[in-house]
Protein backbone atom coordinates (compact mmCIF):
# COMPACT_ATOMS: atom_id res chain seq x y z
CA UNK A 1 0.00 0.00 0.00
CA UNK A 2 1.35 3.40 -1.23
CA UNK A 3 2.36 5.53 1.66
CA UNK A 4 3.40 9.35 1.43
CA UNK A 5 6.28 10.13 1.01
CA UNK A 6 7.00 6.72 -1.05
CA UNK A 7 8.99 4.56 0.75
CA UNK A 8 12.78 4.19 -0.56
CA UNK A 9 13.39 0.48 -0.12
CA UNK A 10 16.95 0.28 -0.68
CA UNK A 11 17.82 3.45 1.41
CA UNK A 12 18.45 1.01 5.41
CA UNK A 13 18.64 3.34 8.37
CA UNK A 14 22.17 2.38 8.17
CA UNK A 15 22.64 4.94 5.42
CA UNK A 16 20.13 7.33 6.98
CA UNK A 17 22.64 6.97 10.25
CA UNK A 18 26.05 7.65 7.94
CA UNK A 19 24.30 10.43 6.29
CA UNK A 20 23.60 12.20 9.64
CA UNK A 21 26.88 11.69 11.36
CA UNK A 22 28.37 13.19 8.25
CA UNK A 23 26.09 16.41 8.78
CA UNK A 24 26.64 16.55 12.63
CA UNK A 25 30.55 16.57 12.03
CA UNK A 26 30.01 19.26 9.60
CA UNK A 27 28.13 21.42 11.34
CA UNK A 28 30.50 20.74 14.57
CA UNK A 29 33.95 21.54 12.87
CA UNK A 30 31.99 24.47 11.30
CA UNK A 31 30.57 26.01 15.16
CA UNK A 32 34.34 24.85 16.39
CA UNK A 33 35.74 26.95 13.88
CA UNK A 34 33.42 29.89 14.38
CA UNK A 35 30.89 29.36 12.12
CA UNK A 36 27.25 30.90 13.80
CA UNK A 37 25.41 28.76 15.58
CA UNK A 38 22.47 27.63 14.22
CA UNK A 39 19.06 28.21 16.10
CA UNK A 40 17.16 26.18 13.62
CA UNK A 41 17.30 23.55 11.01
CA UNK A 42 18.85 23.26 7.84
CA UNK A 43 16.04 23.58 5.15
CA UNK A 44 18.63 21.68 2.99
CA UNK A 45 19.33 18.56 4.68
CA UNK A 46 19.47 15.94 2.81
CA UNK A 47 18.64 12.84 5.56
CA UNK A 48 15.03 14.25 5.25
CA UNK A 49 14.31 13.24 1.58
CA UNK A 50 11.27 15.35 1.49
CA UNK A 51 13.76 18.59 2.22
CA UNK A 52 15.26 17.78 -1.62
CA UNK A 53 13.17 19.50 -3.73
CA UNK A 54 11.46 21.86 -1.48
CA UNK A 55 14.03 24.00 0.05
CA UNK A 56 15.42 27.46 -1.97
CA UNK A 57 18.87 27.41 -3.03
CA UNK A 58 19.45 31.05 -3.28
CA UNK A 59 19.88 32.83 -0.05
CA UNK A 60 17.57 34.69 2.01
CA UNK A 61 17.14 38.37 1.34
CA UNK A 62 17.18 39.98 4.66
CA UNK A 63 14.32 42.58 5.23
CA UNK A 64 16.45 45.23 7.67
CA UNK A 65 14.03 45.97 10.77
CA UNK A 66 15.07 48.97 10.24
CA UNK A 67 11.71 49.52 8.53
CA UNK A 68 9.38 50.37 10.99
CA UNK A 69 6.34 50.18 7.98
CA UNK A 70 6.95 46.22 7.15
CA UNK A 71 3.69 44.93 7.60
CA UNK A 72 5.36 41.74 9.27
CA UNK A 73 6.24 43.75 12.35
CA UNK A 74 2.49 43.30 13.05
CA UNK A 75 0.24 40.07 12.96
CA UNK A 76 -2.86 38.67 13.45
CA UNK A 77 -5.14 38.86 16.50
CA UNK A 78 -7.21 35.92 18.13
CA UNK A 79 -9.99 35.91 20.95
CA UNK A 80 -12.84 34.15 22.46
CA UNK A 81 -15.05 33.48 19.24
CA UNK A 82 -11.51 32.11 17.80
CA UNK A 83 -11.97 28.83 20.65
CA UNK A 84 -14.41 26.76 22.80
CA UNK A 85 -14.11 25.85 26.12
CA UNK A 86 -13.09 22.14 24.81
CA UNK A 87 -10.10 22.72 22.82
CA UNK A 88 -7.81 22.51 25.17
CA UNK A 89 -9.08 19.30 26.75
CA UNK A 90 -8.14 16.67 24.00
CA UNK A 91 -9.75 14.36 25.87
CA UNK A 92 -13.42 15.94 26.22
CA UNK A 93 -13.93 15.92 22.22
CA UNK A 94 -15.92 12.76 22.10
CA UNK A 95 -18.59 10.42 24.03
CA UNK A 96 -15.80 8.42 25.42
CA UNK A 97 -12.18 8.75 26.88
CA UNK A 98 -9.42 7.86 24.37
CA UNK A 99 -7.24 5.54 25.08
CA UNK A 100 -3.98 5.94 26.30
CA UNK A 101 -1.51 7.68 28.57
CA UNK A 102 -3.42 11.11 29.99
CA UNK A 103 -1.58 14.12 30.38
CA UNK A 104 -1.33 17.96 31.17
CA UNK A 105 1.15 19.81 28.81
CA UNK A 106 1.91 23.42 29.59
CA UNK A 107 4.32 25.96 29.09
CA UNK A 108 4.80 29.77 28.29
CA UNK A 109 4.71 31.50 25.23
CA UNK A 110 8.09 34.07 25.02
CA UNK A 111 9.96 36.46 23.29
CA UNK A 112 13.42 35.85 23.29
CA UNK A 113 13.63 39.29 25.94
CA UNK A 114 11.59 36.92 28.02
CA UNK A 115 8.21 39.00 27.60
CA UNK A 116 5.18 36.84 27.82
CA UNK A 117 2.92 36.83 24.64
CA UNK A 118 -0.26 37.25 25.78
CA UNK A 119 -4.24 36.19 24.39
CA UNK A 120 -2.45 34.83 21.47
CA UNK A 121 -3.21 31.72 19.85
CA UNK A 122 -1.82 28.26 20.15
CA UNK A 123 -2.82 25.14 18.11
CA UNK A 124 -1.82 21.53 18.39
CA UNK A 125 -2.10 18.23 16.61
CA UNK A 126 -0.86 14.48 17.46
CA UNK A 127 -1.54 10.60 16.73
CA UNK A 128 -3.13 8.70 19.45
CA UNK A 129 -1.53 6.81 21.28
CA UNK A 130 -1.52 4.00 19.04
CA UNK A 131 0.74 6.16 16.97
CA UNK A 132 -1.97 6.79 14.53
CA UNK A 133 -3.32 10.14 13.01
CA UNK A 134 -6.89 10.58 12.13
CA UNK A 135 -6.14 11.55 8.57
CA UNK A 136 -7.03 9.88 5.45
CA UNK A 137 -3.81 9.91 4.01
CA UNK A 138 -2.04 8.25 6.88
CA UNK A 139 -1.62 4.29 5.72
CA UNK A 140 0.21 3.41 9.42
CA UNK A 141 -2.20 -0.13 10.07
CA UNK A 142 -2.24 0.95 13.78
CA UNK A 143 -5.78 1.39 15.36
CA UNK A 144 -8.11 5.03 15.02
CA UNK A 145 -9.20 5.86 18.03
CA UNK A 146 -13.08 7.24 17.80
CA UNK A 147 -13.19 8.87 21.31
CA UNK A 148 -9.66 11.20 20.05
CA UNK A 149 -8.84 13.65 16.91
CA UNK A 150 -5.61 14.75 18.16
CA UNK A 151 -6.24 18.55 17.77
CA UNK A 152 -6.52 21.34 20.08
CA UNK A 153 -6.18 24.93 20.01
CA UNK A 154 -5.93 27.75 22.94
CA UNK A 155 -5.42 30.94 24.17
CA UNK A 156 -2.57 31.99 26.08
CA UNK A 157 -3.33 33.50 29.25
CA UNK A 158 -1.48 36.65 30.91
CA UNK A 159 1.44 35.20 31.91
CA UNK A 160 1.86 33.57 28.40
CA UNK A 161 0.61 30.53 29.62
CA UNK A 162 -0.78 27.52 27.33
CA UNK A 163 -2.18 24.17 29.12
CA UNK A 164 -3.19 21.11 26.99
CA UNK A 165 -4.92 18.20 28.75
CA UNK A 166 -4.14 15.21 25.97
CA UNK A 167 -3.15 11.40 26.29
CA UNK A 168 0.28 10.85 25.02
CA UNK A 169 1.36 9.85 21.55
CA UNK A 170 3.09 7.27 20.05
CA UNK A 171 5.88 6.75 17.77
CA UNK A 172 5.39 5.88 14.33
CA UNK A 173 6.83 4.29 10.72
CA UNK A 174 6.77 6.75 8.01
CA UNK A 175 8.95 6.43 3.99
CA UNK A 176 11.81 7.93 4.95
CA UNK A 177 13.93 5.10 4.66
CA UNK A 178 13.20 1.34 5.33
CA UNK A 179 12.64 1.03 9.20
CA UNK A 180 11.70 4.93 9.89
CA UNK A 181 10.34 5.80 13.04
CA UNK A 182 9.03 9.08 14.38
CA UNK A 183 10.09 9.44 17.64
CA UNK A 184 6.92 10.62 19.49
CA UNK A 185 5.36 14.51 19.28
CA UNK A 186 2.97 17.02 19.58
CA UNK A 187 2.90 19.38 16.80
CA UNK A 188 2.06 23.07 17.41
CA UNK A 189 1.97 26.07 15.75
CA UNK A 190 2.09 29.42 17.39
CA UNK A 191 1.98 33.19 16.98
CA UNK A 192 3.58 36.45 18.42
CA UNK A 193 2.75 39.55 18.47
CA UNK A 194 4.14 39.95 14.85
CA UNK A 195 3.81 37.86 11.80
CA UNK A 196 7.75 37.29 11.92
CA UNK A 197 7.70 35.38 14.92
CA UNK A 198 5.22 32.88 13.76
CA UNK A 199 6.13 29.24 14.43
CA UNK A 200 5.36 25.58 13.56
CA UNK A 201 7.40 22.97 15.39
CA UNK A 202 7.46 19.70 17.03
CA UNK A 203 7.56 18.79 21.03
CA UNK A 204 8.98 15.50 22.14
CA UNK A 205 9.42 13.24 25.41
CA UNK A 206 12.27 13.23 27.18
CA UNK A 207 14.34 9.90 26.49
CA UNK A 208 13.25 9.09 23.66
CA UNK A 209 15.54 6.20 22.19
CA UNK A 210 13.98 7.50 18.37
CA UNK A 211 16.38 10.47 18.83
CA UNK A 212 19.39 9.61 17.03
CA UNK A 213 17.32 7.75 14.63
CA UNK A 214 15.04 10.18 13.12
CA UNK A 215 16.06 12.78 10.46
CA UNK A 216 13.86 15.37 10.89
CA UNK A 217 15.27 16.10 14.56
CA UNK A 218 18.07 15.65 13.47
CA UNK A 219 17.89 18.47 10.47
CA UNK A 220 18.15 21.17 13.57
CA UNK A 221 22.43 20.46 13.77
CA UNK A 222 22.68 22.33 17.08
CA UNK A 223 22.25 19.98 20.01
CA UNK A 224 21.63 22.47 22.40
CA UNK A 225 18.71 23.76 19.86
CA UNK A 226 17.29 20.16 19.65
CA UNK A 227 16.84 19.86 23.10
CA UNK A 228 14.71 22.61 23.33
CA UNK A 229 12.41 20.75 21.81
CA UNK A 230 11.92 18.21 24.52
CA UNK A 231 9.45 18.59 27.32
CA UNK A 232 10.23 18.22 30.68
CA UNK A 233 8.77 16.22 32.90
CA UNK A 234 7.40 18.13 35.99
CA UNK A 235 5.57 15.91 38.51
CA UNK A 236 4.04 19.29 40.18
CA UNK A 237 2.34 19.71 36.78
CA UNK A 238 0.98 15.68 37.28
CA UNK A 239 -2.27 15.46 38.85
CA UNK A 240 -2.71 12.51 42.16
CA UNK A 241 -4.72 9.70 40.65
CA UNK A 242 -5.24 11.36 37.22
CA UNK A 243 -2.19 12.38 34.79
CA UNK A 244 1.09 12.81 33.97
CA UNK A 245 2.65 16.44 33.68
CA UNK A 246 4.83 18.07 31.41
CA UNK A 247 6.36 21.50 31.22
CA UNK A 248 7.57 22.83 27.50
CA UNK A 249 8.08 26.62 26.90
CA UNK A 250 8.07 27.92 23.57
CA UNK A 251 10.43 31.44 22.52
CA UNK A 252 9.90 32.71 19.68
CA UNK A 253 12.12 34.42 17.13
CA UNK A 254 11.64 37.29 14.57
CA UNK A 255 11.80 41.32 15.24
CA UNK A 256 8.17 42.80 16.24
CA UNK A 257 6.63 45.94 16.43
CA UNK A 258 7.05 46.67 20.43
CA UNK A 259 10.67 45.06 19.96
CA UNK A 260 11.96 47.84 17.84
CA UNK A 261 10.15 50.39 19.91
CA UNK A 262 11.90 49.67 22.76
CA UNK A 263 15.24 49.72 21.09
CA UNK A 264 16.30 46.41 20.73
CA UNK B 1 15.73 44.91 25.16
CA UNK B 2 18.52 42.19 25.06
CA UNK B 3 17.55 38.72 23.71
CA UNK B 4 18.68 36.94 26.22
CA UNK B 5 16.83 33.45 25.71
CA UNK B 6 17.30 31.49 22.51
CA UNK B 7 14.56 30.35 20.08
CA UNK B 8 12.38 27.25 20.35
CA UNK B 9 13.76 25.72 16.56
CA UNK B 10 10.95 25.14 14.14
CA UNK B 11 10.14 21.85 12.52
CA UNK B 12 8.35 20.85 8.89
CA UNK B 13 4.47 21.02 9.14
CA UNK B 14 4.77 17.41 8.37
CA UNK B 15 1.91 15.75 5.94
CA UNK B 16 -0.68 15.39 8.68
CA UNK B 17 -1.88 19.12 9.26
CA UNK B 18 -5.08 18.70 7.05
CA UNK B 19 -7.46 17.86 10.03
CA UNK B 20 -5.88 20.54 12.36
CA UNK B 21 -4.53 23.86 10.87
CA UNK B 22 -7.09 24.56 8.05
CA UNK B 23 -10.80 26.09 8.34
CA UNK B 24 -13.63 26.80 6.73
CA UNK B 25 -13.69 30.34 5.24
CA UNK B 26 -9.52 30.70 6.03
CA UNK B 27 -9.07 31.79 2.41
CA UNK B 28 -12.53 34.20 2.63
CA UNK B 29 -10.54 37.36 4.89
CA UNK B 30 -12.96 39.75 2.56
CA UNK B 31 -16.69 40.12 3.13
CA UNK B 32 -18.87 38.35 1.21
CA UNK B 33 -20.01 40.53 -2.01
CA UNK B 34 -17.75 43.51 -0.80
CA UNK B 35 -17.33 45.47 -3.97
CA UNK B 36 -13.50 46.13 -3.50
CA UNK B 37 -12.65 42.10 -3.19
CA UNK B 38 -9.81 40.87 -4.89
CA UNK B 39 -8.57 37.07 -5.43
CA UNK B 40 -4.60 36.34 -5.24
CA UNK B 41 -4.13 32.74 -6.56
CA UNK B 42 -1.54 30.31 -7.99
CA UNK B 43 0.49 27.37 -7.71
CA UNK B 44 2.98 26.39 -5.58
CA UNK B 45 6.28 24.45 -7.51
CA UNK B 46 8.99 22.40 -5.74
CA UNK B 47 12.29 22.15 -7.47
CA UNK B 48 11.37 19.93 -10.27
CA UNK B 49 8.80 22.04 -11.06
CA UNK B 50 5.89 19.91 -9.67
CA UNK B 51 3.33 21.37 -7.83
CA UNK B 52 2.98 20.84 -4.25
CA UNK B 53 -0.57 19.27 -2.98
CA UNK B 54 0.46 19.28 0.59
CA UNK B 55 1.69 23.05 1.26
CA UNK B 56 -0.02 25.59 3.55
CA UNK B 57 0.33 29.15 3.29
CA UNK B 58 -0.79 31.68 5.54
CA UNK B 59 -1.83 35.70 4.61
CA UNK B 60 -1.06 38.50 6.64
CA UNK B 61 -1.71 41.83 5.35
CA UNK B 62 -2.98 45.79 6.45
CA UNK B 63 -6.77 46.46 6.26
CA UNK B 64 -7.56 48.77 3.07
CA UNK B 65 -7.04 51.98 5.52
CA UNK B 66 -3.80 50.82 6.20
CA UNK B 67 -4.70 49.58 9.64
CA UNK B 68 -2.58 46.89 10.96
CA UNK B 69 -4.21 46.01 14.05
CA UNK B 70 -5.64 42.89 12.67
CA UNK B 71 -9.35 41.53 14.30
CA UNK B 72 -10.52 38.32 15.70
CA UNK B 73 -12.74 36.33 14.29
CA UNK B 74 -10.94 34.29 11.66
CA UNK B 75 -11.98 31.40 12.69
CA UNK B 76 -15.15 31.57 14.68
CA UNK B 77 -16.38 28.79 16.64
CA UNK B 78 -19.55 27.14 17.65
CA UNK B 79 -19.84 26.56 20.80
CA UNK B 80 -22.75 24.50 21.11
CA UNK B 81 -21.20 21.79 18.21
CA UNK B 82 -17.41 22.75 18.39
CA UNK B 83 -17.38 23.27 14.98
CA UNK B 84 -16.96 26.40 12.95
CA UNK B 85 -19.14 29.38 12.37
CA UNK B 86 -17.13 31.09 9.54
CA UNK B 87 -16.42 34.67 9.35
CA UNK B 88 -18.95 36.84 10.43
CA UNK B 89 -19.20 38.50 7.23
CA UNK B 90 -18.74 42.14 8.10
CA UNK B 91 -15.13 42.38 9.99
CA UNK B 92 -11.48 42.25 8.62
CA UNK B 93 -8.92 40.54 10.51
CA UNK B 94 -6.36 40.74 7.98
CA UNK B 95 -5.32 36.89 8.46
CA UNK B 96 -5.89 34.33 6.09
CA UNK B 97 -4.81 30.21 5.94
CA UNK B 98 -4.91 28.00 2.59
CA UNK B 99 -3.59 24.64 2.20
CA UNK B 100 -3.07 24.32 -1.92
CA UNK B 101 -5.55 21.62 -3.44
CA UNK B 102 -4.36 18.55 -5.23
CA UNK B 103 -3.53 20.42 -7.99
CA UNK B 104 -0.77 22.42 -5.82
CA UNK B 105 -3.30 25.77 -6.35
CA UNK B 106 -4.42 28.07 -4.26
CA UNK B 107 -6.77 30.88 -3.33
CA UNK B 108 -7.51 33.70 -1.27
CA UNK B 109 -10.05 36.42 -1.29
CA UNK B 110 -9.78 39.00 0.38
CA UNK B 111 -9.72 43.03 0.11
CA UNK B 112 -6.54 45.14 -1.21
CA UNK B 113 -4.16 45.79 1.55
CA UNK B 114 -3.72 49.58 2.21
CA UNK B 115 -0.21 49.35 3.46
CA UNK B 116 2.21 52.58 2.77
CA UNK B 117 4.30 52.15 0.04
CA UNK B 118 3.74 49.42 -2.59
CA UNK B 119 0.63 47.24 -1.76
CA UNK B 120 1.76 43.91 -0.44
CA UNK B 121 0.50 40.53 0.87
CA UNK B 122 2.68 38.76 3.29
CA UNK B 123 2.53 34.63 2.73
CA UNK B 124 4.59 32.17 4.96
CA UNK B 125 4.39 28.79 3.31
CA UNK B 126 4.77 25.98 5.12
CA UNK B 127 5.30 21.97 3.65
CA UNK B 128 5.79 18.53 4.00
CA UNK B 129 9.59 18.53 3.62
CA UNK B 130 10.18 22.21 4.64
CA UNK B 131 12.13 22.28 7.89
CA UNK B 132 11.84 26.07 8.69
CA UNK B 133 8.82 27.67 6.96
CA UNK B 134 9.80 30.23 4.06
CA UNK B 135 8.23 34.19 3.99
CA UNK B 136 7.91 36.05 1.18
CA UNK B 137 5.46 39.06 0.00
CA UNK B 138 3.40 39.19 -3.25
CA UNK B 139 3.09 42.69 -4.13
CA UNK B 140 0.20 43.98 -6.19
CA UNK B 141 1.50 46.52 -7.97
CA UNK B 142 5.02 47.55 -9.46
CA UNK B 143 7.28 50.75 -8.79
CA UNK B 144 9.78 52.57 -5.92
CA UNK B 145 10.38 49.89 -2.79
CA UNK B 146 13.16 49.47 -1.04
CA UNK B 147 12.98 45.49 -0.87
CA UNK B 148 12.12 45.55 -5.02
CA UNK B 149 15.09 48.01 -5.54
CA UNK B 150 17.57 45.87 -3.61
CA UNK B 151 16.83 42.79 -5.88
CA UNK B 152 17.90 42.20 -9.54
CA UNK B 153 15.06 42.14 -13.07
CA UNK B 154 14.84 38.52 -12.84
CA UNK B 155 13.92 38.51 -9.09
CA UNK B 156 12.25 41.30 -8.59
CA UNK B 157 9.73 39.92 -10.77
CA UNK B 158 9.29 37.14 -8.48
CA UNK B 159 7.46 39.29 -6.26
CA UNK B 160 4.95 40.76 -8.45
CA UNK B 161 1.42 39.29 -8.79
CA UNK B 162 0.31 39.40 -12.42
CA UNK B 163 -2.55 41.79 -11.72
CA UNK B 164 -5.98 41.04 -13.58
CA UNK B 165 -6.49 42.52 -16.91
CA UNK B 166 -8.18 45.55 -16.85
CA UNK B 167 -11.58 43.87 -18.24
CA UNK B 168 -11.54 41.09 -15.91
CA UNK B 169 -14.31 41.07 -13.63
CA UNK B 170 -12.67 38.69 -11.28
CA UNK B 171 -10.00 41.00 -10.36
CA UNK B 172 -7.80 37.81 -9.86
CA UNK B 173 -3.88 38.45 -9.37
CA UNK B 174 -1.94 35.65 -10.00
CA UNK B 175 1.28 35.09 -7.65
CA UNK B 176 2.81 31.28 -8.28
CA UNK B 177 5.48 30.44 -5.39
CA UNK B 178 9.02 28.38 -6.70
CA UNK B 179 10.43 26.69 -3.85
CA UNK B 180 13.42 26.00 -5.87
CA UNK B 181 15.27 26.78 -9.13
CA UNK B 182 14.69 28.18 -12.12
CA UNK B 183 12.26 31.30 -11.20
CA UNK B 184 13.17 30.25 -7.95
CA UNK B 185 10.66 33.10 -5.36
CA UNK B 186 12.63 35.32 -3.48
CA UNK B 187 12.43 34.28 0.24
CA UNK B 188 12.71 36.92 2.91
CA UNK B 189 14.37 36.93 6.89
CA UNK B 190 13.45 39.49 9.07
CA UNK B 191 15.76 40.38 11.71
Amino acid sequence: MARTPSPTPSLSQADIDLEIRDQQEAYDKAVAGGAPVLHHPRRDYAPYRSSLLRHPKQPLVAVDGGDPEAVELSGPVFGVTDITEHDSDLTLQHRGEPIGERMTVSGRLLDRAGRPVRGQLVEIWQANAAGRYAHLREQHPAPLDPNFTGVGRTLTDDQGRYTFTTIKPGPYPWGNHTNAWRPAHIHFSVFGTAFTQRLVTQMYFPGDPLFRYDPILRSVTDEAARDRLVAAYDHDLSRPGFSMGYTWDIVLDGPSATWIEEGR
Amino acid sequence: MAEHLLPTPSHTVGPFYGHALPFPDGDRVAPPGHPDAISLHGYVYDGAGAPVPDALLDFWQAAPDGSLTGAPGSMRRDPSTGGFLGRDGVGFTGYGRVPTDADGHYALHTLPPGNPGLPYISVCVFARGLTHHLFTRAYLADGPDPLLDSLSAERRATLIAAGPAARDASRAYRFDIRLQGEGETVFLEFR
